[in-house]
């Protein structure tokens, strides 16, 4: 979608404001949202692309000022609903609704070391073999889905070049809306700073965007 | 979707965070004492501190630092680092000629195996709108002045894989060993916003 989220390239947002010796955490709140989500995962078992477009739907005045843990509990209390953990009810009420059995928790303090350091699950073996090899020139698409995608429109119509094959990866712009994994190679692709900036970029300086099949042609 | 104003958790996140874990505490599904260990494990586990272990043993190992840049992964198992999706980490190597800056534009994607969670900066608007068309601008901003001649890289995270800048090894560390060498790596080192520390400044900032 053509949010807020997708900020690459744009002006006006002021400052890099950078704290010293920051915390982990400014306030214990903010390390319990994780650990919620943490937790409750293995009751809902949603997808790493569901919880960003999810954070992505966020009001934009919203995203762009509510804390960053604060819009992670957002979205967490959202993927809860969805998945039907909990009720606008007991949302409102901060109660369990009337009749409902109690359950057993899946993480107990032996099971945190593996929870909390799991690996990454986005990996597939096989899927369809790679449209490219490293040096191929390719164009990104110029799409513009209503729904989430990790191609930024700062690349998109631009031209690159494959830097190098990352294996096969679930493909997030279907798997965020349950419309199947469809996996298939991720690529880093290198775009001249010029071709995405024009002539203000330095001639010699690029950036690279791991990209999918889905969302290249050949040049 | 945007319907947060539907429910009625109260309007300070604090309250709202433990409304909500009381709540599904109460319903069976997660068990408090096993949220303080989460809570822990994030905050004394992962961190830089384990990025500059890596950095650190690249410096003074070629062998690895070849690893390192051609398999992350098999490197950082070889130090017995797992977990945390290390297995999708990829190292930039910085030279006289080339700078490497890592962004995540999208959301926050950032390399927890190796730095733990990332500071509230590289998350912020600011430097996930500016990266990408001006990291000179942006590099100035933390006083890093690169010469002209000098080839930046932009690695903006957009799938699974994380990536790690392995910075320049200062002068004057020629004969340090791998813990001095540590202490020499910053996080931001690492990010790509900073360089490593000279020796004599080590017992500065710690970011």
């Amino acid at each position: 979608m053509n949010g807020v989220h997708d900020m690459g390239g744009m002006h006006g947002l002021g400052p890099i404001e950078v704290e010293p010796d920051e915390p982990v955490f400014h306030a214990p709140w903010e390390g319990r949202v994780i650990a919620l989500g943490d937790a409750m995962g293995p009751w809902g078992r949603w997808s790493v692309d569901r919880f960003r477009y999810l954070r992505e739907t966020i009001r934009p005045a919203d995203y762009l000022t509510k804390p960053y843990y604060e819009q992670w509990l957002m979205t967490f209390v959202r993927l809860f609903r969805e998945a039907g953990l909990i009720s606008e009810t007991e949302l409102a009420s901060g109660r369990p609704d009337a009749g409902e059995a109690k359950r057993e928790p899946k993480i107990r303090i032996a099971d945190v070391a593996r929870v909390a350091g799991r690996e990454d699950t986005a990996r597939r073996e096989g899927g369809a073999p790679p449209r490219f090899r490293p040096g191929d020139a390719v164009v990104a698409r110029n799409i513009n889905p209503a729904g989430h995608t990790r191609l930024p429109r700062y690349a998109r119509g631009k031209h690159g070049v494959i830097d190098r094959d990352h294996g096969v990866f679930v493909f997030p712009d279907t798997n965020a809306h349950g419309e199947g994994e469809r996996p298939q190679h991720v690529y880093s692709v290198r775009f001249a700073a010029r071709e995405l900036w024009g002539e203000q970029a330095a001639p010699r300086d690029s950036v690279y965007l791991d990209l999918w099949d889905d969302h290249l042609d050949s040049a | 979707m945007n319907d947060d104003h539907r429910h009625d958790l109260p309007s300070d996140p604090a309250l709202r965070v433990k409304a909500l874990e009381s709540l599904l505490v109460e319903k069976g599904y997660v068990d408090p004492a096993a949220l303080d260990a989460l809570v822990e494990t994030y905050e004394t586990k992962i961190g830089p501190h384990v990025g500059a272990r890596v950095v650190a043993r690249a410096w003074v190992d070629p062998d690895f630092r070849r690893t390192l840049l051609s398999d992350a992964k098999r490197a950082l198992t070889d130090l017995g680092i797992t977990g945390w999706r290390s297995a999708n980490l990829v190292a930039v190597e910085n030279t006289a000629q080339v700078h490497n800056l890592v962004v995540c534009t999208l959301c926050s994607c950032y390399p927890w195996s190796v730095l733990g969670l990332p500071p509230t900066w590289y998350k912020s608007a600011p430097y996930r709108s500016r990266a990408v068309i001006d990291p000179r601008g942006v590099l100035r901003e933390f006083g890093v002045e690169l010469p002209e001649d000098v080839e930046i890289r932009v690695w903006d995270s957009t799938a699974e894989l994380r990536y790690l800048v392995v910075p320049e090894r200062p002068p004057g560390s020629e004969g340090l060993g791998e813990d001095a060498l540590a202490a020499l790596v910053t996080r931001d080192s690492m990010i790509g916003t900073g360089l490593a520390r000279p020796p004599d400044a080590a017992a500065g900032s710690p970011a």
